[in-house]
């Protein structure tokens, strides 16, 4: 479902004397459906620039990465858009919205954008937000007041709310109490009940090591690094 | 597939030797929100003046739903100004009828493509106040009543009271509170996904095309030197004149 191949990327800062960084050099893996794959290796090895590049948020230097058949690496923007809206979900460590919309509604939102009448939308997304225990009366007011707990698991519904066939997740678990921090598990643990492709950076190990099929250590493949 | 709703080849606009904009091509697809960001002079709102036909290019294409634009007679692309296409213009007033009250405003635009029955003109007209959450007891006052905000979702009630599929937006949020652009901004999020515009928006705020469009277009001297998926683009910026752009954006 999510198949990288020989992926590389360099970044060139053209304003700091045109110093070009390799950040990743011969990136391979592959996730199937139903499959959960941590990535690993230490800090700065180049986790979350490859999750961004798996997401099309940083653009590939060479190599391939097929996500449910559709080829990324050089893909139209508006191809990737709609991998994104149907097939690819991603939960972010941030949440990034506009101020003053309803946290059901920031829920809601990728199930509205997939053509999903408004009633139906709000009610799964009031739904997941009942499960991830964000109290009642938070539900009609912006995310953007929420304490950091509380916006992690609004980006958490957002991207439970729509059973995308691959998800991205970057440590969905990180600012949670024990009892949300079930929830989510057991969330990443029906999404591969129901044949999703997932490939998570979780820093909490006993969580990693509960839903983690296998890992994948991206120290290998960092340019000067590898060991 | 779909085709694209509007598709522009080789379009170049000259003021004698200056170069207003030049070798811009690209397709705009339904549904589609497309950003145009760079510096002052850098030509994205003489771009967006001659897509939408108010100033006329020395060369290239324009399509529009298979029709060719540049080659249209005035009358056929008037009409389609007044129907399928919309304009929402940086200063209000500039969009709006400052003599006369907003609910005719709103309702004008409507009588331009032969709406007559006063009742329903008038029931359109509270519907969209509505929608742009104007109280309707304001539909008497004129828009030199309004503040700045108010003016500005009057415009837009305005230039899309008729269903046009094509929206030209000059820095719709320019001059505006920051608290009312998050507003401005969260109604045009939903209206275009509620009516699938497609939306060609010029800004300088990065911030807004982030939240707004799908694709983004950066333009430095006339030319467009990098473009592609918006959050790419701001994330991930390939030219020099991009990483300078995003670069220079104060933190919050």
């Amino acid at each position: 479902m999510i198949s990288v191949e020989n992926l590389s990327k360099s970044f060139t800062l053209h304003n700091q004397g045109g110093t070009v960084i390799p950040v990743m050099a011969g990136a391979s893996l592959h996730v199937g459906p139903g499959e959960c794959v941590g990535l690993v290796g230490q800090s700065g090895a180049g986790k979350s620039t490859l999750m961004r590049m798996i997401q099309g948020n940083y653009l590939a230097g060479a190599g391939s990465i097929r996500i449910a058949g559709t080829e990324l690496v050089g893909a139209e923007p508006r191809a990737v858009t709609r991998l994104r809206r149907e097939t690819l979900g991603h939960v972010s460590q941030f949440l990034r919205v506009l101020p003053r919309v309803p946290a059901v509604d920031v829920v809601a939102e990728p199930l509205r954008a997939l053509g999903t009448p408004e009633a139906e939308a709000r009610a799964r997304a009031e739904c997941l937000l009942w499960r991830l225990n964000i109290p009642r009366r938070l539900w009609s007011l912006s995310p953007t007041t929420f304490s950091g707990g509380e916006q992690q698991r609004v980006n958490i519904a957002r991207g439970f709310v729509h059973p995308f066939p691959c998800l991205l997740l970057d440590e969905p678990t990180a600012s949670l109490d024990a009892l949300n921090r079930e929830v989510v598990l057991t969330l990443i643990e029906e999404a591969k009940a129901r044949g999703a492709a997932i490939l998570g950076i979780f820093h909490d190990a006993p969580a990693r090591d509960r839903v983690c099929d296998r890992l994948v250590d991206v120290t290998a493949c960092t340019p000067g690094r590898a060991a | 597939m779909s085709a694209p709703i509007l598709s522009v080849r080789g379009l170049e606009r000259r003021y004698g030797a200056r170069i207003g904009c030049t070798g811009i091509g690209f397709d705009l697809w339904p549904g589609e929100v497309l950003g145009i960001v760079g510096e002052s002079g850098s030509g994205k709102s003489t771009l967006l003046s001659c897509l939408a036909g108010h100033q006329r290019p020395e060369a290239g294409r324009v399509t529009y739903d298979g029709r060719d634009v540049l080659a249209m007679a005035e009358t056929e692309r008037r009409r389609l100004a007044r129907t399928e296409w919309a304009y929402v213009h940086q200063h209000a007033r500039d969009g709006l009828r400052m003599g006369v009250s907003a609910g005719a405003n709103v309702g004008e635009r409507l009588m331009a493509t032969g709406a007559r029955h006063y009742g329903r003109l008038r029931a359109q007209a509270i519907d969209w106040l509505d929608r742009v959450e104007i109280d309707q007891t304001r539909i008497d006052d004129r828009p030199t009543a309004f503040s700045g905000g108010m003016q500005q979702r009057l415009q837009i009630a305005r230039n899309l009271v008729t269903g046009p599929r094509l929206v030209f937006m000059d820095e719709p949020t320019g001059g505006l509170d920051v608290s009312v652009q998050a507003r401005l901004l969260d109604l045009l999020r939903g209206l275009v996904r509620d009516m699938g515009l497609s939306v060609i928006i010029v800004t300088h705020d990065l911030a807004v095309v982030r939240l707004l469009a799908d694709r983004l277009m950066v333009m430095k001297s006339g030319r467009v030197v990098e473009q592609g998926l918006t959050d790419q683009v701001l994330d991930d910026p390939q030219h020099a004149y991009t990483q300078l752009l995003v670069s220079s954006v104060l933190q919050v």
